[in-house]
């Protein structure tokens, strides 16, 4: 009875371990990883943070597919109304780096959440315009942005999100700049 | 003449060592067919108003540097800190000369609305070097 016991464990622990590599073929669904898996994966990656970060926050990679990676650096030279273009060299880096990090590629749970309802064909080119942003933000009042000379739009996350230069996310890590922490 | 100014730029350098950074472009500039850099016209051209199009219609360097070339700027768009662009309190500036011609191909396309001339950019670099004492 005890070595039935003992294959049967053995038998589920092997199936649990190669589950994610069995998933790992399709890269829509998610990937084997290291580190904690709740938020979005602390990527970071210095090309990045110079060429990118020096106009806006590094936003971190998993927080688009890889689809709308490809879509925000194909465009560069129109980038949201700003020029940021980059030579070959350089924009082939941050590319492999984004589609490499990307929602898509990452094991983390909230990267995933953000892969929800995504149109391959019509990739968006923000994250406040995926599915999963919008829905998670659709009770933020207007009232914290009107008059609130600390926010203009849900461009700069870690106005509110305190870490979210480190990929956390979370309800209890917001504080709305001129209106407190956030109680949902 | 070329040679003239080839020699007058290799005598600023010698005579302005803290800010040898941008001569070897400020070399190239005149190579490509640019005058004796001014800092009067760089300054003219930085507090000149530019049409655009869309959400920004006005534009000028002032948009996310300010006219104050010592004191910290704000992108026009995104709110994001930019440290000041003079070479006299931010010791960073005009330091590399890639990041040099990075950022005034970027914009100059986005202020003026295209590429800034040999002349253009040398005036630029000029004033930036020298703003405080204008």
């Amino acid at each position: 009875m005890k070595s039935t016991l003992a294959i049967s464990a053995i038998i589920f622990t092997v199936g649990i371990l190669t589950l994610p590599v069995v998933f790992s073929d399709n890269s829509f669904e998610w990937r084997q990883g290291e580190g904690h898996e709740s938020d979005v994966a602390n990527a970071s990656h210095p090309l990045y943070t110079e060429e990118c970060g020096s106009c806006h926050m590094a936003y971190p990679p998993g927080l688009l597919s890889s689809v709308s990676w490809t879509a925000v650096m194909n465009g560069l030279d129109d980038h949201f109304g700003d020029n940021a273009e980059l030579d070959a060299q350089t924009h082939k880096a941050i590319s492999e780096f984004l589609t490499a990090s990307s929602a898509d590629n990452s094991h983390y749970s909230r990267s995933r959440k953000f892969m929800r309802g995504i149109d391959a064909n019509s990739p968006p080119l923000r994250i406040s315009e995926t599915p999963y942003f919008k829905r998670k933000h659709d009770e933020v009042p207007a009232k914290v942005f009107i008059g609130n000379s600390k926010l203009s739009s849900f461009s700069q996350c870690n106005s509110c999100h305190q870490g979210a230069q480190k990929g956390i996310f979370d309800d209890d890590d917001v504080r709305i700049p001129g209106y407190g922490r956030w109680d949902d | 003449m070329k040679a003239i100014t080839l020699t007058a730029l290799l005598a600023m350098a010698v005579s302005n060592p803290a800010h040898a950074g941008s001569d070897a472009l400020l070399q190239q500039y005149a190579q490509q067919g640019a005058s004796t850099p001014s800092a009067q016209r760089g300054q003219d051209m930085w507090q000149q108003t530019f049409a655009g199009s869309g959400e920004f219609s006005e534009r000028s360097c002032a948009s996310c540097h300010t006219n104050d070339l010592s004191r910290a700027g704000k992108h026009v768009k995104t709110g994001k800190a930019i440290k000041p662009m003079s070479p006299l309190v931010n010791a960073e500036r005009l330091s590399d000369d890639r990041k040099v011609e990075k950022w005034l191909l970027r914009n100059c396309k986005w202020t003026l609305g295209r590429e800034c001339s040999p002349q253009e950019k040398a005036d630029f670099l000029a004033y930036i070097k020298t703003a405080e004492m204008i």
